[in-house]
């Protein structure tokens, strides 16, 4: 029986699926022992029945990434954080650093789009589009939002590292990792 | 010549002379205890206990504890090793440690002990994400307390070796930081000469050189190929490259 395996992006910079596919040839051992359900790889939108490991890229800066955060936890056996952003929030949670600010949803949309010296906006508008998901009052790392089982850490994490964990996690054995393999950058 | 003190570290048989630390005797023997806030040439100030073994069965930190006759001091243990997971997990939760963006990254110590201890399973501490801002008043030299871990190197080399009181600790608890004698660090007498400065006195990212930025390239760095402490373990293969 195939394992299934679910992957998302959420906060962050899908360099991290860019590792999945950097385990290069490797991906069809991996597709002999396991297949892909709703993950950007297959460009498979739902999910289409219960998955063993659920990949989760990316920490949570808008409630679409919570709602789909708390949608792979319900349909997943396993959720493991990709990736400094889904394990501690890792670049987007710079933005955290202004929560002391008296409004700081305020003060972020304002300086991305407003105030920055970069910024070019004509119209001086903040986009308010009803289709676009509501941004979070700070961004929230993803164990703050749903039970994390694993993590394997990286800005992005290796395919080396993505493919012996996977292995591990397929086989139920811990995973052998050589020195070099764990980075936090 | 000092007496000898015979001893043992995870029932391998050392000898060490008398006065010396846990420590200094074990890396006299090739055998390498994990450490953040002792570095050769500062007087131990045994704060950051990530050197913690256990002596005849009771923690200590082996910066600080002297050797005695015939003592029984356990290192490479899981228990230990468990301990200092903690503190160095504690460590990454309590302060804002970005290493995608940290000019350290490669040579921090810190992450360097984490790549060691094997740290991957999510941990049970929130990150507490303080704001603190940043020095840069300075001209050549940037000071970022997100990524201060309380070591203290900078004090005492400050205070040891520059014979200057640049820096000191500020605060108690958990609000305990590191302060500088003045406004700002452009407004103390710190010069980009001085060792509490120097590279290799802050084993993270909140003392910077300026205008060095990622001089070295991914693969290249002190702790790319080799784990932090293989300089102790293999001497001969040089100094951590």
């Amino acid at each position: 029986m195939k394992k299934k395996i679910a992957t998302v992006s959420l906060a962050g910079c899908f360099g991290c699926h860019m590792s999945i596919l950097d385990i290069d040839e490797r991906i069809l051992d991996l597709l002999k022992v396991a297949e892909f359900d709703k993950t950007p790889v297959n460009d498979l939108k739902k999910f289409t029945q219960r998955c063993d490991i659920g990949l989760i890229e990316g920490g949570c800066c808008n409630e679409e990434n919570v709602h789909t955060l708390q949608e792979f936890r319900k349909n997943c056996d396993l959720l493991v954080a990709v990736g400094a952003c889904a394990i501690m929030g890792g670049l987007p949670v710079m933005r955290n650093a202004i929560m002391n600010s008296e409004d700081p949803l305020r003060e972020c949309l304002e300086e991305a789009y407003l105030n920055s010296s970069s910024v070019y906006n004509a119209d001086n508008d903040i986009p308010n589009d009803p289709a676009l998901p509501l941004i979070l009052d700070k961004v929230y790392t993803c164990p703050e939002v749903v039970k994390i089982d694993y993590q394997i850490p990286g800005c992005p994490p290796s395919g080396d590292i993505l493919w012996r964990t996977l292995i591990a996690l397929i086989n139920g054995v811990p995973a052998d990792l050589p020195y070099g393999l764990i980075r936090y950058d | 010549m000092s007496k000898t003190v015979k001893f043992k570290i995870d029932g391998v048989k050392i000898k060490g002379r008398a006065g010396q630390t846990i420590m200094d005797a074990a890396d006299d023997a090739g055998i390498y205890i994990p450490r953040l806030c002792d570095v050769e040439g500062l007087s131990p100030q045994g704060s950051c206990r990530v050197c913690t073994v256990k002596v005849n069965g009771r923690p200590a930190a082996a910066c600080t504890q002297p050797l005695t006759e015939g003592m029984d001091v356990e290192n490479d243990i899981l228990e230990i090793l468990n301990y200092r997971r903690d503190i160095i997990r504690m460590l990454l939760h309590e302060g804002n440690h970005l290493c995608p963006i940290c000019e350290a990254s490669g040579r921090c110590e810190l992450q360097a002990m984490g790549y060691r201890l094997g740290i991957l399973q999510p941990a049970k501490y929130p990150y507490l994400q303080p704001v603190r801002p940043i020095d840069a008043s300075h001209p050549d030299i940037l000071l970022d307390k997100n990524r201060c871990i309380r070591c203290g190197r900078c004090i005492r080399a400050s205070k040891q070796i520059d014979g200057k009181n640049v820096f000191g600790y500020i605060g108690r608890g958990i609000h305990k930081g590191l302060g500088v004698n003045g406004r700002d660090l452009a407004g103390t007498n710190v010069h980009v000469s001085d060792k509490a400065v120097a590279p290799g006195t802050c084993p993270v990212g909140c003392i910077i050189r300026k205008g060095l930025g990622f001089h070295e390239p991914i693969g290249r760095r002190k702790f790319d190929k080799v784990p932090i402490g293989s300089d102790i373990e293999n001497p001969e293969s040089g100094r951590g490259k």
